[in-house]
């Protein structure tokens, strides 16, 4: 547990000004020895430019105030100094290198070598005696990291920064693409890290995790710390309200709707090696979840749904007729629709325009000889949005400079211009902020109200049995239940996931 | 009428950027160099420019669907080959009229993008690779075709296309530019050019948007086939022959001239107006060179240089943007 001694860090009156914007007003930030530090905000609050000064990648303005580090005043401008002071950073997109075993990561640079030969048992045994001490033994360290799952992958991450003799890990995000139970073996790393005296700055959008592992949080808004707490003192409502700045109510949002008729039906659904099993309905205005951690085939059975894989066996009926999808277009062609879980390689054209993207399927789904009707589509999309509130300078705007959350509204209005009345979504909230996140479900509850139907995957419990009026669960590559929402229980669908 | 053309200027910024570099460049060159700034000088110029701008419009296509074609110079060669064999009727050639004639060639060209369409889809051969065999294949059918020797005798009502001119122009030019408005309507009013810039962006969202990969994969390299075959046609008809070591390093001007207008390599970005300004501003420096009577070796140095150049400033402009 922490002592209250001097700070490990400490930022003081801490400004960044970009061209037109101020990122950073006046920001002060302590961290404790051996504490676990959190930082949230919204995107766009300011908590990765802070971080980025911290580690050295932005300089301060000059009428800051000092950067300390165990007390002493320290001007770090590259992140390599940043290590020297003990400081390492274990982001949400891993810097790592795939090809490359684990040893040679942990090891990366610094190998041991004789005449410029890199010394491989040497540096195997090292790297297995690191991992020993952090209880990280499963690890093998000949291994190829791209043979890894997430969570070892950021514990590798771990190693390498305790193998530099680091007392300060910054986590970004480190959760972003972990299932529950991954999550709680990186949670147990960072207690143990904790307990050894090093001092980690966590950084996260699930407030869930920072009541669970945080000793103490700060909140950044539009880039101003507005408080620093002990997280006992605060309730999860209370920190929400200091990261938008007003009350935002539940967390979740979900309307009253009645049923319409049976839209789609999907009878003992399988495709080799990660679809089997697979029974429901689902029905106008009704949401199915799909609850399974990483790997259980969610992902999986939602792209054979849509077309991307061919189904081995089963049936799919929509409207009551048995529908043969052969490719995502027949799938669009029956009304279905599909928001990815990676919006960046998966969702959106980065290089394209808001109104492109907007107008993409729905333009196909029209003859017109293959002409566009350039005039409509900008009407439609200027209509997207308003109704919406897209936050973009211009339609004309290309969407690779927009928000996550807005990026995310761009692929929501695609797919409700395309008029689909199935719509698939996989993980549409990960790594967006509170508010966003609400706008999408209020927008899921317009949907629902027109007699559209949802299918929604998350790995996120909470947020299912906020949304969902059904959650089927999915395990290994079958489906191991089905539970109604109201009934469901956290522990009734971990129980039935790990089946 | 203030905010519109704000507008236009906010979405076209580079190309408007491009064109403003080109004219002051040119009234340096009017200034400086005597004989440029003449009627004589700019048809030339236009003459010149016209192949290679033809070609250059194909691989601006390629370029923006994340691919690259390398055979273009050698479909430039066998397409000449080709055209003056069915022409002259050499070497077991039927003899036909001029139109059919035109249309076996784009036939036979359509059929070789098909298959370097159908390795890139089909096998997954990347388009690299597939350009190069393409390339290598296609200059070997223009060398065995004309069994390595230079088909002469093409008919006057042929090559004397190339000497035509319409309202002061040269015919040829005249072709470039009914391409190029063809090609910018293509790619920014239809379907297909939305699906080519879509794919250039990410494979994956196209597919996932309901775009046909296949089939629009075989347009885009067909299209491309089409446009050196058209080119190469059309060097046939000014040289009055088909020669099958035609088009060297027809390619790398070609995707330089697409570069410099701005289209990147990563795909999803660039125009074919942006290529025309930059398969003029390659041609007027070597007009420039030749006239103030530079060593023409000196001026592929120059060229190098202008390429970097202008993709180092491209890059700093979209760093800044980001």
């Amino acid at each position: 547990m922490p002592d209250d001694g001097d700070y490990r860090i400490t930022m003081e009156n801490i400004n960044k000004t970009f061209p037109g914007v101020k990122a950073l007003d006046n920001v002060s930030l302590n961290v404790k020895a051996g504490e676990v530090h959190g930082l949230v905000g919204e995107n766009g609050a300011g908590k990765s430019t802070l971080i980025k000064i911290l580690m050295g990648a932005y300089t301060k303005d000059p009428d800051s105030g000092d950067i300390k580090i165990k007390g002493e005043k320290v001007d770090i401008d590259h992140p390599l100094q940043a290590l020297e002071y003990g400081m390492a950073a274990v982001y949400q997109h891993m810097k790592i290198a795939p090809e490359l075993s684990v040893a040679e990561n942990i090891f990366l640079g610094r190998q041991p070598r004789s005449r410029g030969l890199i010394k491989w048992n040497e540096m195997n045994e090292r790297a297995g005696e690191i991992l020993e001490e952090l209880n990280m033994g499963q690890i093998d360290p000949r291994q190829k990291l791209r043979e890894l799952s997430n969570v070892k992958k950021r514990m590798v991450a771990i190693a390498k920064a305790i193998s530099q003799d680091v007392d300060i890990i910054i986590f970004d995000e480190p959760t972003a693409q972990l299932a529950e139970e991954e999550t709680e073996q990186l949670h147990e790393h960072i207690r143990e890290l904790s307990e050894r005296d090093i001092s980690v700055i966590y950084i996260s959008h699930r407030l869930d995790e920072v009541f669970e592992i945080c000793d103490r949080v700060s909140v950044l808004r539009d880039g101003r710390l507005v408080i620093t707490k002990n997280i006992e003192d605060l309730t999860e409502d209370d920190l929400i309200e200091h990261m938008v700045g007003r009350e935002v109510g539940d967390l979740y949002y979900k309307e009253d709707i009645e049923f319409g008729d049976v839209i789609l039906e999907v009878e003992d659904l399988k495709r080799e090696p990660d679809v089997a099993d697979v029974n429901f309905e689902l029905r106008e205005g009704e949401v199915l979840g799909i609850f399974g951690l990483v790997g259980s085939g969610r992902t999986e059975l939602v792209k054979t749904l849509f077309g991307v894989h061919e189904k081995d066996e089963g049936k799919i009926i929509i409207n009551g007729e048995e529908v043969d999808i052969k490719s995502p277009f027949k799938a669009i062609d029956e009304g279905m629709a599909f928001i990815p879980e990676d919006r960046h390689s998966e969702g959106v054209a980065l290089t394209q325009t808001v109104s492109d993207n907007c107008n993409l399927v729905r333009s196909l789904l029209q003859s017109n000889y293959g002409i566009l009707n350039r005039s409509e589509e900008e009407k439609i999309a200027r209509e997207n949005v308003e109704d919406l509130d897209i936050r973009t300078p211009s339609i004309f705007q290309k969407l690779r400079y927009l928000s996550g959350g807005n990026q995310q509204k761009v692929v929501v209005a695609k797919w409700i211009n395309a008029n689909s009345e199935i719509i698939l979504m996989d993980e549409p909230t990960v790594g967006i902020d509170v508010g966003a996140k609400k706008e999408i479900y209020k927008l899921m509850a317009e949907l629902l109200k027109q007699g559209k139907a949802i299918i929604f995957i998350s790995s996120y419990i909470p947020e299912l049995l906020g949304i969902c009026d059904k959650i089927i669960t999915l395990s290994d590559g079958r489906m191991t239940g089905i539970k109604q929402a109201e009934e469901a229980t956290q522990e009734d669908l971990l129980y039935l996931a790990t089946r | 009428m203030l905010e519109k053309l704000r507008e236009f200027y906010g979405r076209h910024t580079q190309r408007i950027t491009f064109l403003i570099i080109l004219l002051i460049l040119w009234t340096l060159f009017s200034l400086f160099i005597p004989r440029f700034f003449s009627y004589a000088n700019f048809f030339n110029l236009a003459r010149r420019t016209a192949i290679v701008g033809i070609v250059s419009i194909g691989m601006t296509i390629v370029l923006i669907s994340q691919g690259v074609d390398l055979s273009v110079g050698s479909y430039v060669a066998v397409s000449g080959v080709l055209v003056g064999s069915f022409l002259t009727g050499a070497r077991g050639f039927p003899e036909l009229p001029i139109p059919l004639a035109i249309l076996a060639t784009i036939l036979v060209l359509s059929f070789l993008g098909f298959i370097v369409g159908f390795s890139i889809h089909d096998l997954k051969v990347p388009s690299f690779v597939a350009g190069l065999g393409m390339m290598s294949i296609a200059r070997g059918l223009a060398m065995v075709l004309s069994g390595g020797r230079i088909i002469t005798g093409l008919p006057r009502e042929f090559t004397g296309f190339a000497r035509m001119e319409f309202l002061g122009m040269p015919a040829l030019f005249i072709v470039l530019l009914v391409i190029l408005l063809g090609g910018g309507f293509l790619m920014s009013r239809t379907k297909f050019g939305r699906n080519v810039y879509t794919m250039g962006s990410s494979k994956e969202v196209a597919r996932l948007s309901g775009i046909n990969l296949r089939i629009n994969t075989y347009a885009i390299y067909i299209l491309n086939a089409i446009l050196s075959a058209i080119a190469g046609m059309l060097l046939a008809a000014r040289l009055s022959s088909g020669i099958p070591s035609e088009g060297v390093m027809m390619e790398l001007d070609a995707i330089a001239a697409s570069i410099i207008g701005g289209t990147g390599l990563s795909g999803g970005e660039g125009s074919v107006y942006g290529t025309l300004m930059g398969a003029f501003l390659i041609g007027s420096l070597q007009n420039a060179g030749n006239l103030m009577g530079l060593d023409p070796f000196y001026l592929q140095i120059v060229t190098g240089v202008v390429i970097i150049v202008a993709v180092a400033l491209d890059q700093m402009r979209s760093q800044q943007e980001a």
